[in-house]
């Protein structure tokens, strides 16, 4: 991945001169003290708490305006704002607001939920090929290249329509609702993990080199046990930069699926399956075409740029490469 | 170079036949089979009647015997019928693949005309206000969801200015007005591409002004010009052939959602209508020629390497 730019070295040399004057700064403070600068990213933080608060509290904003997200009103559908639907209704009279709010809960704790599922994927695998080495990290790289090369998208539309009751899941569970939440949080981190494996790697290439952890060999640790106790907790920054770095893409992913009508199964709303109707709606009330697909961008974007600042602040060496 | 280029053809040929198998036991897992499509056309038949004919077709042996005898005919050129167009499966899919390749062809040409000047800029001018206007529009081109800037793009020059089609094809006759209908799409798919090409070419030509030769070449009193394309350029392409490399799956779920909202009759619009209506071969083999692309163009741009980089050689 390359950088943006927005952070100058000023921080860093901020640091040094505290440093040199006998004060100190804790990694702590400097971390802050390197975010804080990032404007952009520290923005975008505050978006996105914003947001999620904002949808967590989709039942509450219900009862406020009176309304029920799941009602069907087909007399008053693709109503323009009111007092009672600030956002209007869509093709089947639902509120807008509260549906956009649903989906913000259903599309933002999916891309979390496989974020993380592939951040664990990716680090086991990086820190295993970077630990040992050899001859399977060159395997696992080169798996790693094979799964970043291959059309992603083809391959998710068949995973997502296999038949769970060929798998032998009982009939009931693999059409209910919650299913279509699980399958695609498995499917996403299934792809999803190639990013923070190569950095995962590369962290581990230059810790297992470091005295601590030739020292633990020598005392006769396990390789598991190094890896686990000794270099985990050391590559933990590369591992919140490359999580936060893929959200973003995640997002995306699940939108694409769900407006295609493989991912989040309707009337559960997701930003993405609020788009799957849009088209037809272009001629008479575009601005349903408009809304989910606005909150996605502005998700992704921040969450990219979120994972940009943390990049600064995390790995000074990444500004250097800056400017 | 003769015997790089056949291992790494060798390399794409194992893929694709690990892919071939992958891909036949997913489709073996899609809800129904081809007899429970018959069934459902054909209310009169009996259980018995579904069963003779699973034996009959070999619906009941396992797995891999189905996908050897698949293979075999595969190998003999006969990849069978489509269920949806009732036509040979390769007559279908080499059309659409010849259009899927006009679109990604023409979209990355346009986002490296676009990406490589701007981020090259941009690099000559860090923190510049120019370098963060580049880089928010990259950073925007990155997060937009590629099928709602479509039908923005839709709304906006279909519906509202009613300057180009909505979707569609042309009809062959008519060179210019058929390419009216490549506008959008192009269009929508070059913004999808251009923003992460930016943002690489930028960070790589940072790292190429900051070597020796740019500035032996600064000191022999070269203009800004003449540096920038003889040294800054060529260097800064190395790092982005590779990442280009990468990029090409992913071009291609570009090309796939792309097509399916405009219409165009691509590769990557075929894959998802087969694989939703049940056509088994045409999603087989579809999915084996989208692999096979990407591979070809993956060995493409190493190969561009070579040209790129002399000091490379392929042993």
């Amino acid at each position: 991945m390359s950088r943006n730019s927005d952070s100058p070295g000023a921080p860093l040399l901020a640091a040094e001169a505290a440093l040199a004057a006998g004060g100190s700064l804790t990694a702590r403070q400097t971390f802050l003290q390197r975010f804080l600068r990032h404007r952009i990213a520290v923005a975008s933080l505050a978006f996105l708490v914003f947001l999620g608060l904002l949808s967590a509290a989709a039942p509450l904003v219900e009862a406020w305006l009176g309304v029920d997200g799941n009602l069907v009103d087909l007399f008053n559908a693709k109503q323009p704002p009111s007092p009672q639907h600030p956002l209007g209704t869509d093709e089947l009279g639902r509120d807008t607001l509260v549906r956009l709010l649903y989906g913000g809960q259903v599309s933002l704790v999916v891309g979390l939920a496989a974020a993380v599922g592939a951040a664990i994927i990716g680090t086991l695998l990086g820190i295993t090929a970077g630990y040992y080495g050899g001859r399977l990290d060159a395997l696992l790289m080169r798996f790693t290249d094979g799964v970043i090369a291959l059309p992603i998208l083809p391959l998710l539309i068949i995973l997502a329509v296999v038949d769970l009751t060929k798998l032998g899941l009982p009939q009931d569970l693999a059409n209910s609702e919650t299913i279509s939440i699980y399958r695609i949080v498995f499917l996403i981190a299934l792809v999803g993990w190639t990013t923070v494996a190569r950095l995962v790697r590369g962290a581990t290439l230059s810790m297992k080199a470091r005295e601590f952890v030739r020292a633990a060999e020598a005392l006769g640790a396990s390789g598991p046990r190094v890896m686990l106790v000794h270099i985990l907790p050391n590559v933990v920054s590369p591992i919140i930069v490359a999580t936060t770095l893929s959200i973003g893409g995640i997002i995306l992913l699940e939108s694409v699926l769900s407006f295609l009508g493989l991912g989040i199964q309707p009337p559960l709303p997701s930003w993405g399956n609020m788009l799957t109707n849009a088209q037809e709606l272009i001629w008479d009330a575009p601005v349903l075409a408009i809304y989910p697909g606005l909150l996605i961008f502005l998700t992704v974007i921040a969450f990219n740029f979120l994972g940009d600042g943390l990049q600064d602040a995390l790995d000074p060496r990444a500004i250097r490469q800056k400017e | 170079m003769l015997s790089y280029l056949a291992r790494r053809l060798t390399e794409s040929l194992i893929v694709l036949a690990i892919m071939s198998f992958v891909i036949f036991a997913l489709l073996g897992l899609m809800p129904g089979d081809p007899i429970d499509i018959m069934i459902f056309s054909d209310p009169e038949m009996t259980p018995e009647d579904a069963a003779r004919l699973r034996a009959l077709y070999g619906l009941d042996r396992p797995i891999t015997d189905r996908y050897l005898t698949w293979l075999g005919a595969a190998l003999q050129g006969e990849f069978g019928y489509s269920r949806l167009y009732n036509q040979p499966t390769l007559d279908i899919l080499i059309p659409r693949l010849g259009n899927t390749i006009v679109l990604m062809g023409l979209s990355l040409f346009l986002a490296l005309l676009i990406a490589l000047p701007a981020g090259i800029y941009a690099a000559t001018r860090p923190q510049s206000l120019t370098d963060h206007a580049i880089n928010l529009l990259a950073f925007a081109g990155i997060s937009v969801p590629p099928f709602w800037l479509a039908i923005l793009l839709i709304i906006l020059f279909a519906v509202t200015l009613g300057w180009l089609p909505a979707g569609g094809m042309g009809d062959g006759r008519n060179f210019w007005s058929d390419l009216r209908f490549l506008v959008l799409p192009v269009l929508a798919l070059t913004i999808a591409t251009v923003g992460g090409i930016i943002r690489f070419m930028r960070a790589a030509a940072i790292e190429a002004l900051r070597q020796d030769y740019v500035r032996t070449a600064r000191a022999k009193g070269l203009s800004g010009r003449q540096i920038v394309v003889g040294h800054v350029l060529r260097n800064a392409m190395i790092p982005v052939a590779t990442i280009l490399a990468l990029q090409m799956g992913n071009l291609f779920s570009g090309a796939l959602i792309t097509e399916t909202i405009f219409a165009y009759l691509g590769m990557g619009k075929t894959i998802y209508d087969s694989v939703v209506g049940n056509d088994y071969n045409v999603a087989l083999v579809g999915l084996l020629f989208a692999t096979l692309t990407t591979l070809l163009a993956n060995l493409l741009a190493d190969l561009a390497y070579t040209w790129l980089d002399p000091r490379i050689s392929y042993q």
